[in-house]
């Protein structure tokens, strides 16, 4: 399928306009835009939330949300006009020739059925296949898609299976009546990298078996350039650039999309080690859990020095944010110690004193449920003012003042509710917050995960100049080795509540590496297109 | 399935702890009655000798904590005592009624639980119609109104004025089932009525509640027709809060059908608890309602038991 210009034309949208509802009013969310499919080939949509590339990939079968309505323009599939057309014909190719992929398998199954059930609905459904035919549909689908145990695995419920499984379940779902366009709607970015390979490999392997027409929906340009044969990169509605992926990757025209290009590009040089002793926090055989059987930390051990950005990098369930509760006394340890400047900290936040408390402060994933969305921004930050540094209202007001500052707001955001500000501002109040209690050490826990990937890198920036005026510490933990990459001095490596490898940024990322820290970082997609191809023949021989 | 078992077991010796409670807590306030049945009984006129000789005879001297002592062992021996009023074992005076109430209970369940989660399913698909808008009114209408005159209007309308059915269900064992059912018609009716709304409106709200779920928005990309969407794919996930109100109803109709039986002069249950207050029967209310609080637990009970079977990921654990 390098070549996208065989094959029939399938979708054709032409100057699609979608509405949203919001505050009694209808706002364009989708304005113009021209589209065309042909079979067999792999259209990628990319862009920022808010772009609207999930609200232009269900338009194509004919769907709005709830709230949305098309305005004007056409969606044409195969010759039939869907914006006007009666329910009952877009009901019929729903599922049968055209099929969706959503985001988060786990929401997206019915958590009361079994796999095969919900893989044979729509097939018999449509009265494509009967339920025996379908099951054994099921079967075969399962065994493309290289899922373990492929007879039985579709008799097990959603929540009996893991996140990647699920994903390939939902794939073979869309499959099921072998239709002639799936849409995949971000169906990776919920996943570790190491489990996201396996999905794309998926992905691409059965669109090519069955010379399946898709539109391929992410934020992530490395992840659509291993699938796409052409990329549409959209930002606020609009299209902003259109082409083949190589020729795009190669010489992006419109410096949006040089910038989506180059987002990952920025990094610093490791700081040379400090050599206090002792270490700002010192962290010593760790073994903690969630009740009596469940350990999710085995023996770990830590070192931060001063002015100094450990970065703690694992997949989920690794026990990074269990560490994090654990420093921050959250979760008292089974055994271990936790040493601040060589002074034992007691287990439960309970029992520290306000300084100790001071000292280390967090900053969340997300900042849309970190901040009381009833508080100001002046009290969301003068809060840790008044409790660990006893300020009066007038040196508050100062204080907030000069923190907004430091993080880059003007001093009117004081006066604004969350509900006000954007993810990245929502963000960059929560670093204020933690700074305002004067920390020496701040966990950073996924900070910039839920955001956009150019907004991200902005915070990654401002987090370095912070420290480097402030010479405050960072203990990153981060799914995300670009981000690792980017602002680390040191890297901890964690596998199932154990180090398997910890040391500089610099030695723990030229080879050779520990097997673990190889799949993590040979799994981070590259914006290369023969990037999975390459690594999965590689892993193959 | 031995998880639920155990759950089962737990839940049923909680279940008698709790009756235990009850049991103390319907003693005392039993005591706080005014009144004496020995006054009750013997009249004014009734001379203290005479008065004080009653008392002895039916142990009403001895201190309240060994009467509740007496009770007690008395039921855990299956042993209910005997009515004071007309020195009759309980358990005889009880089982009949007990068994009519049942019956009438069980036949406004019959009519009611499968009506209103039709009418909710169907208020849920067709959700701002017309129709919707109809069910909703009307069911709120029936609930708004207190039982009795719901029950007087039923009498005139169906008794009085066509005369289908009879206006007092007086059943008796010797009757055959459809004889039975005609007479009860009326009351089963009645509490079908009171009861329809709640379980109604709770089936559609659990229903409409995740219409807005990811899973739901698949199933209509997948092409579902929008009935079995809501049947197949809603429904089974909002079995757990609709299982609660039904049972919440069911244990309604069985201990809150005082007004009525008595309307109806039905002889269930809550007309003998009834007249067995105004009478100062103690033995037999302190029975009464043991016996509905008895009802709470074990039909609370089940509605632990069905939440669980209707949910997978409790029913096949990873």
């Amino acid at each position: 399928m390098t070549s996208s210009k065989k094959g029939d034309v399938l979708l054709v949208m032409r100057d699609l306009r979608i509405e949203g509802q919001a505050d009694e009013k209808w706002h364009e969310i989708v304005r113009g835009i021209d589209l065309t499919l042909r079979r067999g080939e792999v259209l990628g949509l990319i862009g920022e939330s808010g772009a609207g590339k999930s609200t232009i990939g269900i338009a194509g079968m004919g769907f709005t949300r709830p709230g949305c309505r098309f305005s004007s323009g056409t969606v044409t599939f195969d010759g039939i006009e869907l914006t006007g057309a009666p329910e009952e014909t877009k009901r019929r190719l729903r599922g049968s020739r055209i099929a969706y992929v959503a985001q988060s398998a786990a929401a997206s199954f019915n958590p009361a059925h079994k796999l095969i059930k919900q893989f044979a609905e729509a097939p018999v459904q449509h009265g494509v296949l009967n339920a025996g035919q379908a099951a054994k549909d099921a079967v075969d689908i399962y065994r493309r898609l290289q899922m373990p145990e492929p007879d039985t695995i579709g008799f097990r419920y959603p929540h009996q299976v893991s996140g990647g499984q699920l994903q390939r379940a939902m794939v073979a779902m869309a499959m099921a009546c072998k239709p002639d366009l799936i849409v995949f709607d971000e169906p990776t970015t919920a996943l570790d990298v190491t489990t996201q390979i396996e999905v794309l490999a998926a992905i691409k392997d059965i669109v090519h078996q069955f010379n399946t027409a898709a539109i391929y929906i992410t934020h992530d340009l490395a992840v659509v350039a291993q699938l796409a044969d052409r990329i549409m990169v959209l930002r606020h509605g609009k299209l902003i650039e259109e082409g083949e992926t190589r020729a795009m990757l190669a010489h992006p025209k419109e410096a949006y999309t040089g910038q989506l290009l180059a987002v990952r590009s920025y990094r610093r040089d490791e700081f040379p080690p400090s050599q206090d002793d002792p270490p700002l926090l010192e962290v010593r055989g760790i073994s903690a859990g969630y009740g009596p059987l469940i350990k999710v930390l085995d023996d770990v051990s830590v070192k931060i020095g001063h002015k100094r950005t450990v970065a703690v990098v694992g997949e989920s369930g690794s026990g990074k944010s269990t560490l994090a509760r654990v420093i921050t006394g959250l979760l008292p340890p089974y055994q271990g110690e936790i040493l601040f400047k060589g002074q034992a900290l007691p287990p439960s936040y309970k029992n520290r004193t306000k300084d100790q408390l001071r000292q280390v402060q967090m900053i969340y994933q997300m900042p849309d449920v970190a901040l009381n969305p009833k508080q100001r921004v002046r009290d969301e930050i003068g809060r840790p003012l008044e409790f660990y540094l006893g300020m009066d209202a007038a040196a508050r007001e100062r204080r907030v003042k000069e923190l907004l500052e430091m993080i880059e707001l003007p001093a009117e955001f004081a006066e604004r509710l969350p509900g006000e500000l954007s993810g990245g501002q929502k963000q960059r109040i929560c670093i204020a917050r933690a700074l305002a209690a004067e920390p020496e050490l701040i966990i950073c826990d996924e900070v910039t995960s839920a955001l956009d990937q150019l907004v991200a890198e902005e915070i990654l920036k401002l987090l370095q100049r912070l420290q480097d005026d402030l010479k405050v510490s960072y203990l990153f933990i981060t799914h995300d080795l670009a981000t690792v990459k980017a602002i680390s001095d040191e890297i901890v490596v964690m596998l199932q509540g154990r180090v398997v490898q910890q040391g500089g940024k610099n030695a723990v990322l030229t080879p050779p590496h520990h097997e673990y820290t190889e799949l993590l970082l040979s799994s981070v997609p590259e914006m290369d297109p023969d990037w999975l191809d390459d690594l999965l023949a590689k892993r193959a021989s | 399935m031995d998880k639920i078992l155990k759950m089962v077991a737990q839940r049923l010796a909680l279940g008698v702890g709790t009756l235990f409670v009850v049991s103390l807590i319907i003693f005392g306030a039993v005591q706080l009655l005014p009144g004496d049945l020995a006054e009750a009984i013997l009249g004014q006129a009734a001379t203290e000798e005479t008065v004080a000789a009653f008392r002895r005879e039916l142990q009403l001297d001895l201190p309240a904590h060994e009467r509740y002592l007496n009770w007690l062992f008395g039921i855990l021996q299956g042993d209910l005592g005997r009515s004071l009023a007309n020195q009759r074992e309980i358990s005889e005076l009880i089982g009949k009624r007990l068994l009519n109430t049942l019956f009438l209970a069980g036949m406004a369940a019959a009519i009611s639980v499968p009506l209103a989660v039709t009418l909710g399913v169907l208020a849920a698909l067709y959700r701002n119609s017309f129709f919707d808008r109809m069910v909703n009114m009307a069911t709120l209408t029936t609930i708004s109104f207190p039982e009795f005159f719901v029950a007087y209007i039923l009498v005139l309308i169906l008794a009085v004025n066509i005369g289908m059915f009879p206006s007092i269900s007086n059943v008796s064992s010797d009757l055959d089932f459809w004889d039975r059912v005609y007479r009860s018609f009326l009351p089963a009716l009645t509490l079908t009525l009171v009861v329809v709304a709640h379980m109604m409106r709770m089936t559609r709200a659990a229903i409409i509640n995740l219409l807005a779920s990811p899973y739901i928005e698949m199933a209509s990309l997948k092409g579902i027709k929008r009935a079995r969407i809501i049947t197949h794919h809603a429904l089974p996930n909002a079995l757990s809060p609709i299982i609660n109100v039904i049972v919440i109803n069911l244990a309604f109709l069985i201990v809150g059908v005082v007004i009525v039986e008595v309307v109806f002069v039905y002889p269930g249950l809550g007309q003998l608890m009834v007249d067995s207050v105004s009478k100062r029967d103690i033995p037999v209310v302190q029975a009464c309602s043991l016996i509905f609080a008895a009802t709470y637990v074990l039909l609370n009970l089940t509605a632990d038991i069905l939440s669980i079977l209707s949910n997978p990921r409790l029913m096949h654990p990873r």
